[in-house]
């Protein structure tokens, strides 16, 4: 099997007066399992479609295994897709459906039958490649679809939303699936999705997108600890990220200061020159710490509400001046409403943005 | 809490017959008498002799029910200068019947598919105006149309009144299967295209077969339609092919000295009997289709 690196060079796609994408850029390399993620709207799947041929591009150009296709057909391209509904041929087998694309390009009958049965082997449905897609759950016609991409040894294996219509413990086993077929084919997977976990546990990287635009292409890891802008800091993460507004401070080492609050910034590393203007400090819940009163840089705290989450719980708090913020502790922390409470910010887990251009700092 | 709860009726099993029901079934048996009467006449006149139709009993069961009437219908009834009964008109509408539908059902289908696919905003502007095309009445292009064919030399014939059906019948057919095909996923399509099948090929491997009820209801639609056709059989099909209900017309009205009710009866239930084959044998079907999306715009 074949692996192929995309090359998307200043991609420009539009309906009609509408701009969805404009001057996008995306390497994805060989053996490489990128997440696209973004609300709706965003554009995810119209350069999915780009991608697979199935949309006409208004500009720029796309490269698959080094070879350009922008203007190629889909069968040509060596890319299989996996749809959001499955589209599924509803009046053919499970069997049927799987050789269907190989059966039009004319490979041999023996080669569809060895094909169609280690897809069917690798996804568990051998017993049930005589069946017609509507005597199939959910899960299983989404392994069909997904057994019929498999089959085409492509280069590269496009996913929109595959499994965006199946009940959340389906959802978490067939994550699992697809992970362990990416690591044992080792093709290069393109994944769309809204759902973060999937691409916080899925991806090589991640592309956060939003108006069409690639907002950070990153790992997961630093997409979560380093988001660039708030957008992708508040859209990455659950619970959300806690956003205080503030300033900076400089006396002797800086300090952010909301109201009567000030943190120091000592072990944060700043991106740009600080300067006067408001920010916005963002943290995780799982990031602050609870302290003891007497500790230097902790700030008071008051709990309003306190929401068991199974595995942890999540504390509402309030500072002195109001200002709200959760945090997260262990489930069998012993916190009540009401309750005073000391919390520490630590530096090197801030993310800091200029409140008007939201940029991190 | 309990004496509130006693003071409720307890929730009970609606009353079966209020009088809406039977206003509804009333008007269902009087509607059905209606539709029913004239053909239970008809039945039985035709498997009476004409010696106890005189007497007038419109509604008397037959004394001696004989297919006579029947078998003088369907093999030597005079349709004008001929008397080889109304066999011929059946066969005469079968050959037009046939082609018609099935040429007709392929074409429409066809451009139903294409223009499935195309998604523009004016689009559905465009499907309502060739709605209202299919109900401009036939007889504004009769003679454009008389015209036409003599001036391309083909005039009347097999060939001709075919060609009219098809024309006459592609609005509708057209309409029929792009809404049906546009209901479907697009996704369908684009899996189709991934897997290499051409424009022809998703055509017709996984839409036309997914499109069975569509075809069952154009089927339906075409067959009736064609076969109670009477102006366009007149004027096109020619001396040799006029069709069924043309020839039944020349049976009832070219009666020389008694009118023989019961011939005429028998010929009229031969005529529409292939309609109702096709209503019996495929309600079930029609329903479906209609519920699959026939209808909605
Ligand atoms: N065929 C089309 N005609 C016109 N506009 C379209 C078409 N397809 C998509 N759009 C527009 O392009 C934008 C991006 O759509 P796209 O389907 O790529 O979003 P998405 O990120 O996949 O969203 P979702 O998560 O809801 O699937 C949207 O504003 C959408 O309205
Ligand atoms: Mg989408």
């Amino acid at each position: 099997m074949q692996k192929s690196s995309v090359d998307i060079r200043s991609l420009q796609i539009g309906f009609g007066g509408l701009k969805v994408l404009e001057n996008l850029d995306l390497h994805v390399g060989e053996s490489e399992f990128l997440v696209l993620l973004g609300p709706s709207g965003c554009g995810k799947s119209t350069l999915l479609n780009a991608i697979a041929g199935l949309i006409d591009v208004k500009g720029g150009e796309i490269h698959i295994g080094g070879r350009d296709v922008t203007w190629a057909e889909p069968k040509d391209r060596g890319i299989a897709m996996v749809f959001q509904s499955y589209a599924l041929y509803p009046r053919m087998s499970v069997r049927r459906n799987m050789s269907f694309g190989l059966k039009v390009a004319g490979t041999p009958q023996s080669e569809i039958e060895r094909r169609v049965g280690e897809a069917a082997q690798m996804l568990r449905l051998t017993s049930l490649l005589e069946r017609r897609p509507s005597e199939l759950s959910g899960g299983q016609r989404q392994r069909v679809a997904i057994g019929r991409a498999l089959v085409r040894h492509a280069g590269v294996y496009l996913f929109d939303e595959p499994l965006s219509n199946l009940d959340a413990q389906l959802r978490a086993e067939l994550r699992v699936e697809i992970k362990r077929l990416h690591a044992r084919l080792g093709a290069t997977m393109i994944y769309v999705t809204h759902d973060q976990i999937e691409a916080l546990t899925l991806a090589d990287r991640i592309a956060v997108m939003q108006g069409g635009v690639i907002q950070q292409l990153d790992t997961p890891k630093k997409i979560y600890r380093e988001p660039v802008n708030r957008f992708v800091a508040s859209f990455v993460g659950s619970p959300a990220m806690n956003f205080i507004p503030g300033r900076l401070a400089r006396g002797g080492e800086m300090v952010f200061v909301a109201g009567v609050n000030r943190l120091g910034l000592n072990g944060y590393v700043f991106r740009s020159q600080p300067t006067d203007a408001p920010v916005v400090l963002g943290i995780r819940p799982e990031h602050i710490e609870m302290t003891g009163a007497d500790d230097q840089s902790s700030v008071p705290a008051r709990v309003e509400m306190v929401e068991p989450m199974g595995a942890d719980t999540l504390i509402w708090c309030r500072l002195a001046d109001g200002t709200a913020f959760s945090f997260r502790r262990d489930a069998d922390a012993q916190v009540r409403a009401g309750d005073a409470l000391a919390v520490r910010f630590p530096a090197d887990a801030l993310s800091l943005f200029d409140e008007a251009s939201g940029q991190r700092l | 809490m309990t004496a509130v709860a006693q003071l409720l009726p307890a929730s009970r099993r609606p009353k079966r017959m209020t009088p809406a029901r039977w206003g509804l079934y009333a008007f269902i048996f009087i509607t059905a008498l209606y539709f029913l009467l004239p053909l239970y006449v008809m039945i039985v006149t035709s498997l009476k002799p004409m010696a106890e139709i005189r007497q007038g009993n419109l509604l008397a069961l037959p004394a001696a029910p004989s297919i006579d009437a029947w078998v003088k219908a369907w093999t030597s009834a005079c349709t004008g200068l001929t008397c080889q009964g109304i066999k011929i008109g059946f066969f005469n509408s079968l050959r037009i019947l046939v082609p018609s539908v099935g040429i007709s059902i392929l074409i429409g289908s066809l451009t139903g598919y294409a223009l499935s696919l195309w998604r523009l905003p004016g689009a559905n502007i465009l499907f309502g105006a060739m709605m209202v095309v299919a109900f401009i009445p036939y007889q504004v292009f009769i003679y454009p149309l008389v015209r036409v064919f003599s001036f391309t030399g083909l005039g009347q014939s097999l060939l001709t009144i075919v060609i009219i059906h098809t024309i006459f019948g592609l609005p509708t057919m057209t309409l029929l299967f792009r809404n049906y095909f546009a209901s479907l996923p697009v996704e369908l399509f684009k899996a189709a295209r991934v897997d290499g099948a051409g424009f022809y090929q998703i055509y017709a491997l996984i839409m036309m077969p997914m499109a069975t009820p569509m075809i069952v209801v154009a089927v339906i639609l075409q067959t009736t339609g064609i076969w109670n056709d009477f102006i366009l059989g007149l004027i096109f099909a020619g001396r040799d092919n006029l069709p069924m209900t043309v020839q039944l017309n020349n049976i009832v009205n070219s009666t020389q000295g008694e009118r023989a009710y019961n011939v005429d009866m028998a010929a009229t239930l031969l005529t529409a009997l292939l309609p109702l084959v096709v209503y019996f044998g495929s309600g079930r079907w029609f329903v479906r289709g209609i519920a699959a999306g026939a209808v909605k715009g």
